[in-house]
């Protein structure tokens, strides 16, 4: 008994010699904590390591959820959060100090469907895809889909329209999108990063939501166009403001927040769905970093800083690599003007390029 | 003298001994406590807001900030009592054929088996029952009852695969282990004088079964509450299986949602302080739901078997 004690005491006591050996080796550089949105998490950690390579500054980032992400900056735990959706201005006004918007990737929503007697890309529009979600639509040989589907064979079969079950990002730019083309929807529905559904059935994560879509002939379901492409889905054209249908693609997607540049300049949480650029595909969003305005630590401040104008740079070369949408010039510009308002103790953190 | 310091020291290590048990113990009670704790703490802002009503509304909808539970208990009892309905007699059954008939060889091999069966991860039934179970039930099964049973409206409606009936059929295979090892040790514990007196006095094999389940009962029954506790707490299997879809609807066919599905879908992109604060309170309603429901169990029993806790009183 006594024994195991002291042999208990020494392993604790050598352990947390370990811990702070440990703290005092990774003191020497500076060290960023995040939390938040898990849909941007491979981009995030690939950005994490190359900028960790080549600064020594060390980001951990804990890919807990874009709810998660908010709690944690309010509650000051970490150094900056991220979200897939922009902070309403009542969340705003709950947090302590001024909360800046970065936003750092833009990515797609797409729409896949199963059914194996159509070959080429089905065609939808706004419309459809709203009476489909709203049950209005049901038979997708209804004449609503085969009017803008010429030539195409639709069968006479059900529709099942499938969402996803757990709160994310990808609803949201998904319902976003729809209240944006329909003030039916906007009143019923509305949008968040989960709703209350009219009709269909949920699946959990984009792979849920893909697996329902594979197995049930009929089925429709949004999924992120990152795991559409690499998982080779039959992904419908969506017709955009310009009357154009356009096919998901990371061109497309960047082209949209291209479009909304000059409303992201005003305020850069606006959504981007529904963009009126010509070539843009409509249901497009960005992700968010989360960074207060005015920083405690001016060494963190920096490097966060730092970071973030890297990440607009060097790190938007890297985007594409791993199916994320890169920003367009104008949105790089207005995350240039926000980072030259970050101060910390009421200076300014960074110099202008 | 020795001697004496000998008993004094072994007082004092009993005391210790006693001291560190005790402990253990109440850190039990402590966890508890705590947990019931910070849950009524997280939901105390959605009991002030919805009230009552969070009882009983139906609508759950994070746009306009209303929470409703009522779908999520009533998918949490049904979900839980279908798969007591199918494991139930499977798990007696097979526990009976372990203790009383099968050879103690085979009887080893197969509770073996079925210890391996209760320690697969929940998800991996999740994903048998999404991948395999789902297709088998909307191509074969499911048609066949709404061709032969749809003059019920437990099975009306349109074959999904997915749904009340999926994530009944996965409790169910989830919770037999537990039913089937705890009967059997508990069949095989009672004694065996019983059955040779029945046999002597002319029973027939199945009678003196009969007699020996009855002496078990009150083990069995505590079995089965165990196995129902793993059910309404389930999560991550019946998430992926049973559609997720708020709705109250008598047919086994339709998607339906939990109390832990709504949480593991919902908690980790809540962004609202009510839309939080009304999914912990789930959790707390959940934590009720299993306390009334474990209760009634326990008074079951305790009608049943008129206060007896004689053979291994797992109640």
């Amino acid at each position: 008994m006594i024994r195991f004690n002291r042999r208990f005491v020494t392993l604790s006591l050598a352990g947390l010699a370990v811990l702070v050996l440990g703290a005092g080796i990774a003191g020497a550089a500076v060290n960023l904590t995040g939390a938040g949105a898990t849909f941007p998490y491979p981009i995030y950690s690939k950005w994490f390591d190359m900028y960790h390579e080549k600064t020594g500054v060390q980001i951990n980032y804990q890919s807990i959820g874009s709810g998660g992400g908010i709690q944690q900056v309010k509650a000051g735990t970490v150094d900056f959060g991220a979200s897939d959706a922009a902070l309403s201005n009542a969340r705003l006004k709950e947090m302590p100090r001024r909360v800046l918007h970065f936003p750092t990737v833009a990515g797609a929503v797409v729409v896949s469907y199963n059914l194996p007697s159509v070959t080429q890309p089905l065609k939808l529009t706004s419309d459809a895809i709203v009476s489909i979600y709203l049950g209005k639509i049901t038979m997708w040989n209804d004449k609503r889909i085969a009017a803008i589907n010429p030539g195409v064979e639709l069968p006479n079969a059900p529709i099942l329209p499938v969402h996803r079950s757990d709160g994310s990002g990808t609803t949201n730019i998904f319902v976003t999108y729809l209240s944006a083309v329909s003030s039916e929807w906007k009143e019923l529905v509305g949008a968040n990063t989960s709703v209350s559904w009219p009709v269909g059935i949920g699946g959990k994560g984009n792979e849920g939501v893909a697996g329902l879509v594979r197995q049930t002939p009929g089925a429709i379901g949004y999924v992120e166009l990152a795991y559409a492409k690499q998982n080779k889905f039959a992904v419908a054209h969506i017709k955009n403001s310009s009357g154009n249908f356009v096919e998901p693609t990371l061109a497309s997607t960047t082209a949209a927040a291209e479009g909304a540049s000059a409303a992201l300049a005003k305020d850069v949480r606006t959504p981007i769905v529904n963009s009126p650029a010509p070539n843009a595909y409509p249901i497009s969003g960005l992700t968010f970093l989360l960074v207060y305005q005015d920083q405690k630590d001016p060494a963190k401040a920096k490097a966060l800083a730092d970071f973030i104008r890297w990440s607009m740079t060097e790190g938007q070369d890297v985007a594409e690599s791993l199916d994320y949408a890169k920003l367009p010039a104008p949105v790089l510009k207005v995350n240039e003007a926000t980072l030259m308002t970050l101060t910390s103790s009421g200076k300014r953190v960074l110099a202008a390029k | 003298m020795n001697q004496e310091r000998v008993q004094h020291r072994g007082a004092s290590a009993d005391g210790v001994y006693k001291g560190l048990l005790a402990g253990a113990a109440a850190l039990v009670f402590v966890v508890v406590a705590l947990i019931v704790y910070e849950v009524a703490r997280g939901a105390e802002m959605s009991i002030r807001t919805i009230g009552w009503k969070f009882l009983t509304q139906t609508e759950w909808d994070p746009v306009a900030d209303q929470y409703g539970a009522l779908p999520y208990i009533y998918g949490t009892l049904v979900s839980s009592f279908l798969a007591l309905l199918m494991a139930v007699p499977l798990g007696i059954g097979s526990a009976v054929f372990l203790a009383e008939i099968a050879n103690r060889r085979i009887g080893s091999i197969v509770s073996f088996v079925m210890e391996l069966l209760a320690a697969i991860p929940s998800i991996v039934y999740g994903i048998w029952g999404f991948f395999v179970l789902a297709p088998w039930l909307r191509a074969f099964i499911e048609p066949w009852l709404i061709a032969n049973l749809g003059f019920l409206p437990l099975f009306r409606g349109f074959p999904f695969g997915i749904g009340m009936l999926n994530a009944g059929i996965i409790l169910a295979i989830m919770i037999i282990p537990t039913i089937v090892s705890i009967s059997r040790e508990v069949l095989l514990a009672t004694p065996a004088t019983l059955r040779e007196a029945s046999l002597a006095l002319g029973a027939t094999k199945a009678e003196s079964i009969g007699v020996a389940l009855d002496a078990a009962r009150p083990g069995i029954l505590g079995a089965i509450i165990l196995a129902l506790g793993r059910a309404l707490g389930e999560t991550m299997a019946v998430t992926m299986v049973i559609g997720n879809t708020n709705r109250i609807s008598l047919s086994l066919l339709d998607p339906g949602a939990t109390m832990s599905s709504i949480i593991a879908n919902e908690f980790t992109e809540a962004t609202g302080a009510l839309y939080l604060s009304a999914l912990i309170q789930i959790a707390l309603v959940l934590f009720a739901v299993t306390i009334v429901v474990n209760g009634l169990a326990r008074a079951l029993v305790h009608f049943a078997t008129g206060g007896r806790r004689d053979v291994a009183g797992a109640a």
